[in-house]
């Protein structure tokens, strides 16, 4: 078994549902009770990823934080080094693989917390922001943990984005799912069936644990 | 000092509700706004809680060939609207200078229909919602305060899902009471109700209010609330204010029609004035005369008369004070409760109420003849 690569996928996939979490609360409060007319169209660029092929998603993150990119050069400027091919370049491209696994249940959770204790709550006099602390985040506890879960699993599992942005660099950018890949090119079908296997048991595991913890059905489910 | 309401909110093409009055605050009292269901009551108390902004402008979006500009015309006119909330002279919402005050500065309790309790905290932390500007010693002083005043004791570390519906409400007014608002808000405080919870809280709520000492605006569809809960009473009918009074009056007294429908005026009897002499009228209805209190101009009138002041007799009785005396056929008797409605026909449809007893001894049967018998004074006359 590819401890390596296993070791670099949970890795991945802890930090991408860290950062999004961090990204996505804030999005997903905006997309649930914004009233901006062209929302719609946030909301589209959001679910992207959910339809985009991973080449092309990953073509074009290779290009945006490529050396020639203003965002590349301000990275080297800053780092002295380089995003593509690099764990911080994949986690850039795994944050917007991910980002409406994030989102989507943050915004179904949110938005269906009861208006009235809202208002209930601003009438007693709570500002917005501590409102959404104090009643719309506590309510909105099941959509969170889907919504971790979610990002996690399906960093975990992706492989297009990765092998086009971060290649196959051992213990800096082969993750689980390349590894498997390669195995599988090298003829290794036991190793690669180690891997496998491994990330089937963890999926299922932490899927299980999220439904038993839950006891909803379709909890974990991005919409 | 006053709470003065003048601003109108458009919901749809059809409907804008228009608010137009104003409450004492030096002698605390409790206003009932009453009316049907859909007339705009609860967007008008929503608007006073900051929870929904009224109009700025008359005409806030572009209005279809259906409405007509005469319909804003009698509330607070087209030209010439100038929206605003105040309180005492703290301005909540004025269109003018553009100010709208948000929920969380107006310092209101509000009472939602379904009570909207946390369903997340206990009993005590819902009641500790509003208090977190407080010292906790404060805190702890106010939850005790409140829960001593609801007799919330035992419920102190439940959560809203396990309490009755009775229990609920009293949680929701503990919560709504316990930073000490300016001006509490119920919407519907009792429709959530079961029947006999809703008998049993109706007295206990009028003692609290009274207790409370706070300017209240009760919403309410319900005639027993109004006539239980309220000392004044607005009637909106159809997004628009049509009487303003003292309870008693409102319902003794509807200013028209459609109060005199909304109040429950079980008669209300289209009239021609025949004579008009020392505010005593002389009215036909349906082709029989009808003498009556008043003095109103104009040829035609409504004649309000309450089920409850219509006399049944077997006979036409001699030497009585009363001045109308009708006889009629029964057309119909419906029992509710421990009295009977009886529906007559006078010439004019007619409804009475009278006990089970009197039915009885009277034995009337559908389709029998009696002599309904009204009180000069107990006619109230509507312009028409």
């Amino acid at each position: 078994m590819d401890w390596v690569a296993l070791e670099l996928s949970v890795r991945l996939a802890l930090a991408t549902t860290l950062i999004l979490l961090v990204i996505g609360v804030p999005l997903a409060y905006w997309l649930s009770f914004s009233r901006w007319r062209l929302k719609f169209l946030v909301e589209a660029v959001v679910a992207l990823p959910l339809v985009l092929p991973p080449t092309v998603l990953g073509f074009y993150v290779l290009i945006a934080i490529g050396p020639q990119s203003p965002l590349g050069q301000f990275y080297q400027a800053l780092t002295s080094r380089m995003l593509p091919f690099s764990f911080q370049g994949l986690l850039v491209a795994s944050v917007l693989y991910s980002l409406p696994f994030t989102v989507q249940p943050l915004v179904s959770a949110f938005s269906s917390v009861d208006r009235r204790l809202i208002e209930a709550s601003w009438a007693l006099g709570v500002s917005h922001i501590k409102t959404f602390f104090r009643v719309i985040l506590p309510l909105s506890l099941p959509g969170v943990i889907t919504a971790i879960v979610l990002s996690f699993a399906h960093t975990l599992g992706e492989f297009g984005v990765v092998l086009m942005v971060g290649g196959n660099i051992e213990g800096i950018t082969r993750t689980a799912a390349i590894s498997i890949y390669d195995h599988v090119q090298a003829l290794n079908y036991e190793a690669a069936g180690q891997t496998a296997l491994f990330l089937v048991g963890v999926s299922f595991v932490v899927l299980a644990v999220t439904y038993g913890v839950q006891r909803r059905v379709w909890a974990v489910w991005p919409w | 000092m006053a709470l003065v309401a003048s601003f109108q909110k458009k919901l749809s093409s059809r409907l804008t509700v228009v608010a137009d009055f104003s409450i004492s605050l030096e002698s605390p009292s409790v206003m009932v706004l009453f009316g049907p269901s859909g007339a705009g009551k609860t967007t008008i108390l929503r608007c006073l809680g900051g929870l929904e902004r009224p109009d700025l402008s008359p005409n806030p979006f572009p209005k279809g060939k259906g409405s007509s500009p005469l319909s804003l015309g009698e509330g607070l006119g087209e030209r010439s609207y100038h929206g605003k909330i105040l309180y005492g002279d703290e301005i909540w919402f004025d269109s003018e200078q553009q100010i709208w005050l948000p929920p969380q500065k107006r310092r209101i309790g509000y009472l939602f229909q379904e009570y909207a309790l946390f369903p997340h905290l206990t009993v005590e932390q819902n009641i500790a919602y509003g208090l977190s500007h407080l010292s906790s010693r404060e805190q702890r002083g106010r939850i005790a305060e409140m829960v001593e005043l609801l007799k919330l004791y035992s419920l102190r570390g439940q959560r809203p899902g396990e309490l009755s519906g009775g229990e609920r409400q009293r949680v929701a007014l503990a919560r709504a009471l316990a930073p000490k608002p300016r001006l509490l808000l119920l919407d519907e405080p009792l429709s959530a109700l079961d029947a006999p919870t809703r008998e049993q809280l109706r007295g206990e709520l009028r003692r609290l209010l009274l207790d409370f000492q706070i300017p209240t605006i009760v919403v309410t569809h319900d005639r027993l609330e109004a006539l239980s809960l309220g000392d004044q009473m607005a009637v909106l009918i159809a997004g628009r204010i049509r009487q303003v009074g003292s309870v008693p009056e409102v319902f003794s007294r509807p200013a028209d029609v459609a109060v005199a429908e909304a109040v429950g005026m079980e008669n209300v009897l289209p009239a021609r004035v025949l004579t008009s002499e020392h505010e005593i009228m002389t009215l036909d209805v349906g082709g029989r005369e009808l003498t009556a209190v008043g003095s109103l101009s104009g040829s035609g009138v409504f004649a309000c008369i309450r089920a409850e002041d219509v006399i049944l007799y077997k006979e036409a009785p001699v030497s009585i004070s009363a001045r109308n005396h009708l006889r009629g056929r029964i057309t119909g008797l419906h029992s509710e409760g421990p009295l009977v409605r009886v529906t007559l026909d006078c010439g004019f449809p007619l409804t009475a109420l009278v006990t089970r007893q009197a039915q009885e001894e009277l034995g009337l049967s559908e389709g029998g003849q009696v002599v309904a018998v009204i009180k000069a004074a107990a006619i109230h006359l509507i312009a028409r």
